[in-house]
């Protein structure tokens, strides 16, 4: 069962929303019910589900509803029509002390401006949730101290907002929400007004912490290359609506569509694409079955100036140039394993492409992929080059 | 033609007011009897045992407390000193003792009232769009005309003075508690209401103390106000600085006139000292 389950969930902000309603069912746009009905469409019938220990990313340009969405998961702000499911209990059914106990428990929100009570310490905010649940104070002190030690606030605790660094204040905002040990998180850009350094050291942490805790997580930004180094998965927003979900991969080579394909057109394509994505099928010999013969006539059928030598499980073994090759068939030799070099630049199907870019560079064969000391791939130059220049990604092998 | 404005019969505002006076005198009696017979004799009690206090023990008690509020500095306390022995020097302190009781009844009770009605202020636009024009119209009727019904609730003495100050300087204390809290960022109600606070949670624990130093500039201006209006009062009998001045001004006699306007103008200054530096104290930066 999915953790948070989101159907068909529209928010309209503005006077006569039922009327801008009936219109948005009809297909208008958001731009149309503005014009007609004065009413601005803040989410249009969003439908997902986030699974249990997942880190599901909303991402979309300034504007484009993603606040609101995730303020519709915890009810701080009212749909106008659709539902949220918390381990499939529907929210918009809940009374305000049923939606209380879920927001105690369940669900816990980090904010983009961190949202710290400025004339509380920094523990004091920690202890917040646990506070206003009632929770005696040796207790919520302890669980408070220990989420501090989690985001390595550990020595800060008697400090007060205002002393601490924007990187800091927001993992006070975390430990605040770590705190009542909930089961999702709830982060509305939480990272997004931190300096690039500072930003990227969070996303490191955050993805530690979830090895460890396991968690489901909702994050959003407005930065795809964020959303492609910590999410699992990817919901791409327009004008309120969801236009695309998908793991970053799917997302990246397999635009849905035409705002999709411009969303994604600058990222810096060599962080997120991997060796599975620009190798090709390898021109392979057997070792127990040919010798120099039939590899020379491969490769000048090919083409190619080396092969790779694999067994009959398709185990890498090593690769002959075409040089060794001709040279061991003037001298009769009859098996591989005279001439068979086994220095093989190797990768495996994770491995990013600035790792590969590097290793390419001085290497005089194309370079094999690897699993389980099975061949899959190789990767020659030219790919490389023509998936940087964002072109010839095969998705058979994504 | 022109006398056309003559026409139109005079209206009766004035009886009509008189008598909702007359009507709310009556009908409240319950509440104004124990006023005037219990509340008034109480204040008389307290101003009465401020007296009893020797002066010099006021005069050490008040600078010390005036060391310690502005943060160990030695202004406040100085100015309090000297002006204090001046007015015990220039045989007001009684007068001084009353006014002090005084603002201290009115003030007390303005912010005890006008805070809970700030807060609701906040919380509802409709009741913010009908409690401000009344607001204005509190702040801006003169002063004097308070005094009128006020006597015929309260007749003379400390009581109807309290009530007339009340009215006058509690719009301030509504107005900032109301803003105040508005003001509070929407991220930070986000944040409470998303770990399931009630509203009283809400309330207390974050909108208050976020509102606190607005609220308490309000209360600073309450206070200021009220002693202003106190010594207006006392033309309808409330004991105190205020009484000096009115002597002063039936007999022409300027000097007084000035002595106790000075010991007014020495009570202000410290009490609206005290009063920032208290907002000031436990302030960290926001
Ligand atoms: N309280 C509100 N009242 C009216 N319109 C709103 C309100 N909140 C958001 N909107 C509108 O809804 C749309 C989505 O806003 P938001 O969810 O904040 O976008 P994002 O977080 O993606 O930048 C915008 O057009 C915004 O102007
Ligand atoms: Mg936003």
């Amino acid at each position: 069962m999915p953790v948070i389950k989101v159907e068909h969930l529209t928010k309209i902000f503005g006077k006569r929303p039922k009327e801008a309603l009936k219109l948005l069912e009809e297909g208008y746009s958001k731009e149309e019910i503005l014009k007609e009905t004065g009413n601005t469409v803040g989410v249009n019938q969003a439908t997902f589900e986030v699974e249990e220990g997942e880190i599901f990313v909303i991402m979309g340009l300034s504007g484009s509803g993603k606040s609101t969405l995730i303020r519709l998961i915890n009810r701080l702000i009212d749909p106008t029509s659709g539902n949220v499911f918390v381990d499939g209990k529907n929210l918009s059914k809940m009374s305000k002390e049923e939606l209380r106990q879920i927001r105690r428990e369940k669900l816990s929100m980090v904010f983009q401006r961190f949202a710290l009570f400025p004339f509380r310490t920094v523990l004091e905010n920690a202890e917040y949730g646990l506070e206003i649940q009632g929770i005696e104070k040796a207790e919520r002190e302890k669980k408070a101290k220990e989420a501090l030690e989690l985001v390595g606030l550990g020595g800060y605790i008697n400090q007060y907002p205002s002393q601490l660094s924007g990187g800091m204040q927001q993992r006070v905002g975390l430990a605040r929400a770590l705190a009542n040990d909930p089961e999702v998180l709830l982060m509305d850009e939480a990272f997004s007004a931190l300096d690039p350094l500072i930003r990227k050291e969070m996303q490191d942490e955050l993805l530690d912490l979830q090895e460890r805790m396991k968690k489901t997580i909702i994050f959003i930004t407005h930065d795809l290359d964020e959303a492609l180094r910590i999410g699992d998965r990817i919901a791409l927003m327009k004008d309120g609506s969801i236009v695309q979900v998908g793991t970053p991969e799917e997302i990246l080579v397999n635009p849905a569509n035409e705002y999709v394909e411009k969303f994604v057109e600058d990222v810096d394509r060599s962080k997120v694409l991997t060796a599975e994505h620009i190798m090709k099928r390898p021109e392979t010999i057997n070792i127990e079955k040919h010798g120099p013969r039939v590899a020379l006539e491969r490769m000048r059928e090919e083409g190619l100036s080396s092969i790779y030598v694999v067994d009959r499980q398709r185990n890498l073994k090593g690769y002959i140039t075409a040089d060794d090759a001709s040279d061991a068939k003037k001298r009769d030799v009859k098996g591989l394993h005279a001439i068979l070099r086994t220095d093989v630049p190797q990768v495996s199907l994770d491995t990013s492409m600035q790792d590969i870019f590097d290793l390419i560079h001085d290497s005089p064969v194309p370079i094999a992929v690897v699993e389980e000391g099975k061949l899959r791939g190789i990767i020659v130059r030219g790919s490389v080059i023509a998936a940087l220049a964002g072109s010839e990604v095969n998705m058979e092998n994504a | 033609m022109l006398n056309i404005l003559d026409k139109i019969p005079k209206l009766p505002i004035a009886d009509l007011v008189s008598d909702a006076t007359d009507w709310i005198e009556d009908t409240f009696d319950f509440f104004f009897k124990p006023v005037r017979n219990q509340f008034g004799p109480f204040l008389e009690d307290v101003s009465g045992l401020l007296q009893q206090i020797p002066p010099i023990i006021v005069i050490i008690i008040v600078a010390v407390l005036a060391f310690f509020v502005s943060g160990k500095k030695l202004g406040l306390a100085t100015f309090s000193v000297i002006g204090l022995i001046f007015i015990y020097n220039q045989g007001i302190w009684e007068g001084l003792m009353d006014t002090f009781t005084l603002v201290l009844a009115s003030s007390f009770f303005a912010v005890l009232i006008g805070m809970p009605i700030g807060i609701l202020m906040s919380k509802s636009n409709t009741l913010q769009s009908i409690v401000t024009p009344i607001l204005d119209f509190m702040q801006t009727m003169p002063a004097f005309v308070y005094l009128i019904p006020t006597v015929a609730f309260f007749s003379i003495g400390m009581p109807p003075g309290v009530f007339a100050s009340l009215i006058f300087a509690m719009p301030p204390t509504i107005r900032l508690t109301n803003l105040g809290i508005r003001q509070v960022s929407t991220e930070l109600v986000e944040a409470s209401e998303a770990f399931g606070s009630t509203f009283y949670q809400r309330l207390f624990k974050v909108e208050l103390p976020m509102a606190k130093k607005t609220i308490m500039a309000g209360i600073n201006q309450t206070v200021m106000l009220s002693l202003s209006m106190v010594v207006i009062a006392s033309m309808i009998g409330a004991p105190g600085l205020g009484r000096e001045v009115i002597r002063a001004l039936q007999r022409a006699d300027v000097g007084s006139g000035f002595v106790a306007g000075i010991g007014i103008v020495i009570l202000a200054i410290i009490i609206d000292r005290f009063t920032q530096n208290l907002n000031k104290q436990k302030g960290e930066n926001a």
